[in-house]
């Protein structure tokens, strides 16, 4: 056996390993999800059923978790994508010497564990609504969005960055040489050649925000959501009811970032496609402009 | 104290704005470059409003405003609302001194179960977070270096699906791995590797484990993000000087990827430390994590003072983690975030 065979084989055993161990966890949870024995299990399959499942539709308190965690994904989406826009535009402008201090600020949410940012914001919203005398401040469902925005917008700020460095300025130059305000350049130019991070922007943020677990369980106060109510369930015992939610949970969150995925690819492609478009414009032109010399 | 603090909710981001439109003005005024035109002038009014506004809403009243806050709260004692703002509610270091004594009179004996939860949270993170770094970097470097367009994009998207599987889920998954009549004791047992079952949960395999596997791909991402920039022919010269292969990964490749490898660690670090979910579910009655304590404090205690002292002894741990990774592997704040 060659040395190379060798490398090849632990490679091999190696890849073997890594994915077993990755998804070797969620393949018997989804077997659990579908025996019929009361305890999840794998060995000894007693039989199949769907009945897990159906014992998830009369749960009062799951689809109202359910509920609750899609409202506040869709309001943190609404609030990140926008803070985020602006956050990666003010870096982008920010005069030097303040722009370490800035980024230490608003990138800091991302290295700060979740459950403290859940604190904090209970905390400081609970004497807010003290000092202005009005409880509508201290709701579970929008201190979850505030909690969750303050680090989700700072992932959307970096996928803006990563985008905006991207963006050529001749455009804006352009666009002001022909008589756009300053305004429109904005609408017509930086937000249209933002789009494909705005779609990013907003499908990590919605995701980030339904699988929420460390800062909306303190945020939250007495309402739920889906992944409280799941906590819950996982802490009072093991049955397999809460392996057949897992499973529908992870279809459905696999669903949405497999079309991401998806989705981003064809834009990708597009993009690659008007690029190589415009390069072969150009150098059509640029024949049309020699051409007429050469004869 | 309620007005003091209305004042400072209110006037922090005021002063903040002033001050930046003073530094603004006086970057202006020394090094002025006519071509260069204003913030405002750049941007049309409307969006400089939105861009002002939404900055600073987010920076101030969402980011510091409330961390400044639970740090304040910290060294105030619990007290009933009528009391508050009397001459009770005086700062004090009582909550600090309960995390350290386990009680807020005397000093004799050291809170031993807090104290022991903390240090091991911090160790056993930062075994987890090496442990995953050997775990991912194989396979990162495969992706990165060798193997073929196609084969990279089948890997990521192997990748990429179990990422977005929640944490609570994960832990419910190692749950029925490792629990008493769980899949592993059944087999063992089967087997006749083992005569009962082992008390995985109350060993804590289950949750260490459990831990590692919830925060592998938070590894992989950046650390293959940092590999692939690197010219294989670095590589290949390397080789041809006679490099063995460990020379090459340790003298070429790992410096390179040093930024990647930095962010990876600071992110699996904090979360382990700040995890919640995994030790809820796979901690066994006698389990210390901080994370739980810290809950506790809340929940069980309902000493919300107390428990911010606690937030803030993990978030000073992280603090100090980011800082001692970025002097160790001498990169900054952007190159781990990126």
């Amino acid at each position: 056996m060659s040395a190379r065979t060798v490398q090849r084989l632990m490679m091999g055993f190696y890849f073997v390993l890594f994915f077993g161990f990755l998804f070797g966890p969620l393949l018997v949870m989804a077997v659990t999800a579908v025996n019929t024995s009361q305890y999840p299990q794998v060995l000894p399959f007693e039989g199949f059923t769907l009945d897990w499942f159906a014992v998830l539709l009369d749960d009062r308190n799951l689809v109202e978790g359910i509920r609750n965690s899609v409202l506040i994904g869709i309001f943190v989406v609404l609030l990140s994508v926008p803070l985020g826009l602006a956050g990666a535009m003010v870096m982008t402008q920010i005069y030097a010497r303040a722009r370490s201090l800035y980024y230490l600020v608003v990138v800091s949410p991302v290295l700060t564990p979740g459950v403290i940012i859940g604190i904090s914001t209970v905390i400081f919203w609970r004497d807010v609504a003290d000092s202005i005398g009005s409880e509508s401040v201290y709701d579970g469902l929008f201190l979850a969005t505030l909690g969750q925005s303050t680090f989700i917008s700072a992932y959307c700020m970096l996928i803006f960055l990563s985008r905006l460095q991207r963006f050529d300025q001749s455009q804006r130059e352009a666009a002001l040489d022909l008589g756009a305000t300053h305004t429109q350049v904005f609408f017509h130019i930086l937000l249209p050649f933002l789009k494909p991070a705005i779609f990013s922007a907003a499908v990590i943020a919605f995701l980030s925000s339904f699988e929420n677990y460390n800062t909306t369980t303190f945020a939250i106060l007495a309402d739920k959501t889906l992944t409280t109510v799941l906590a819950g369930r996982v802490r009072q015992g093991t049955t397999p009811a809460i392996s057949a939610l897992a499973v529908l949970i992870i279809a459905i969150t696999l669903a949405g970032a497999v079309l991401y995925e998806v989705l981003r690819r064809i834009e990708q492609r597009r993009e690659e496609g008007r690029a190589r478009a415009a390069a072969v414009a150009e150098r059509a032109e640029f024949a049309g402009e020699i051409a007429p010399s050469a004869v | 104290m309620t007005g003091l603090r209305g004042v400072l909710i209110l006037g922090i981001p005021v002063a903040v704005i002033l001050a930046f439109w003073l530094l603004a003005r006086w970057e202006r005024r020394h090094n002025h470059d006519p071509q260069t035109p204003s913030f405002v002038a750049r941007n049309g009014w409307p969006v400089a409003v939105f861009l002002v506004v939404a900055v600073s809403f987010w920076a101030l009243v969402m980011v510091v405003l409330p961390q400044l806050y639970m740090v304040d709260f910290s060294f105030h004692l619990k007290l009933p609302p009528s009391q508050r703002g009397g001459p009770r509610d005086v700062y004090t270091l009582e909550n600090y001194q309960y995390f350290l004594f386990g009680s807020t009179r005397s000093t004799a004996n050291w809170n031993v179960t807090h104290i022991t939860a903390f240090w091991l949270t911090i160790v056993v993170s930062m075994c987890i977070t090496v442990l995953n770094f050997l775990i991912c970097y194989p396979l990162a470097y495969f992706m990165a270096q060798v193997g073929s367009g196609s084969q990279v994009r089948k890997l990521m998207l192997l990748l990429i699906i179990p990422y977005w599987v929640n944490e609570l889920l994960r832990a419910f998954a190692f749950n029925i791995l490792f629990g008493t009549s769980g899949v592993l004791n059944v087999i063992l047992v089967k087997a006749g590797v083992i005569g009962s079952p082992i008390d995985f949960i109350g060993q804590d395999v289950a949750l260490y484990s459990g831990l590692t596997y919830a925060y592998l791909l938070v590894m992989m991402f950046p650390l293959y993000n940092a590999l692939e920039s690197l010219d294989h022919n670095q590589i290949e010269a390397a080789r041809d000087l006679g490099a063995p292969w460990w020379h090459v990964h340790l003298n070429v490749v790992m410096p390179f990827a040093k930024p990647g490898i930095a962010s990876g660690c600071t992110l699996v670090f904090m979360l382990c430390a700040g995890a919640l979910a995994a030790p809820l579910v796979l901690g066994g009655p006698k389990t210390l994590w901080f994370t739980p304590i810290v809950y506790d404090r809340f929940y069980q205690a309902f000493n919300w003072n107390q428990g911010s002292a606690y937030a803030i002894v993990l978030l000073l741990t992280c603090i100090l983690f980011v800082m001692m990774v970025m002097r160790v592997f001498r990169v900054s704040l952007s190159e781990i975030t990126r």
